[in-house]
């Protein structure tokens, strides 16, 4: 039956944005990391998502699911902060601060919490039709 | 097609067809955040109208008209967005969700019709 595929598809959404939740977490865990030099700074990390497309399956089963293609680190320079009574400062008196955006961060959580929680949802709504479609004629 | 075939009517192909609408809203819904990701759904009626003319209801009226084998050869169509993301999605998360709700109640009443037939094929089996 292929209802069964609608948790293969969600649950494949369920771990990828649960790597997003976890790359927002380190994210924000790392956020006030001070670093010495502008390559030992720690830089935002986020995941990059593509569909799962099998063109050797019938039509409707070709796509089934998301999944994560790998994290990339964001580009953007670190912060640049003159401090010179810092202990972590260069000898110019630069600290570096990690390029993490707190508020990108938490809009990033809120709309991997939703995608997350729409499709558990839709297994909840699954779960039901396939019990009720086991109990046919009886 | 057998006399119990005929009796269930429509409802199993229906079903079948329901069936895999959720899985591609399911899919939809999966990829609401992946770039470049363009939202399928099913045109329901073309497809029930296919399945029933591979099950002998509907003949070809056109020699272009495709050959289908068990409902699989279904028209997916891409949706037409309201508003697509600069990154090119076009997955709007309130319509799939309305989708999926529609498509759970309408693959309810075709459990439900297919139950009653069922019923009815079985107590005509009792001779009750």
């Amino acid at each position: 039956m292929s209802l069964f595929n609608v948790f293969e598809i969600s649950s494949t959404a369920l771990s990828a944005q649960s790597m997003r939740l976890n790359s927002v977490a380190s994210n924000l865990a790392n956020a006030g990391v001070v670093s010495g030099s502008e390559e030992g700074a720690y830089r935002a990390r986020q995941p990059v998502f593509s569909s799962i497309y099998d063109a050797t399956r019938e039509a409707t089963h070709r796509f089934s699911g998301v999944r994560v293609d790998g994290i990339v680190e964001s580009d953007m320079p670190p912060r640049k902060e003159y401090s010179p009574g810092h202990p972590m400062a260069d000898n110019e008196g630069y600290i570096y601060r990690p390029n993490v955006n707190p508020a990108e961060e938490m809009a990033n959580m809120i709309s991997a919490s939703r995608s997350y929680q729409s499709s558990v949802e839709a297994m909840n709504t699954t779960k039901q039709l396939i019990l009720r479609t086991l109990t046919l004629g009886q | 097609m057998n006399a119990i075939d005929a009796q269930l009517g429509i409802s199993p192909e229906a079903l079948l067809i329901r069936s895999r609408r959720f899985e591609l809203i399911a899919n939809n819904l999966a990829n609401a955040d992946t770039p470049g990701y363009k939202a399928r759904d099913i045109d329901f009626g073309e497809a029930l109208s296919r399945a029933r003319a591979e099950a002998g209801e509907l003949t070809r009226t056109h020699p272009a008209h495709l050959q289908v084998g068990g409902g699989h050869n279904l028209s997916i169509k891409y949706r037409v967005p309201e508003q697509t993301s600069l990154d090119g999605n076009t997955v709007e998360t309130a319509r799939e969700h309305a989708a999926f709700m529609d498509n759970a109640i309408r693959y309810q009443a075709s459990l439900n019709f297919l139950d009653s037939r069922i019923k009815s094929i079985r107590s005509a089996l009792r001779m009750e």
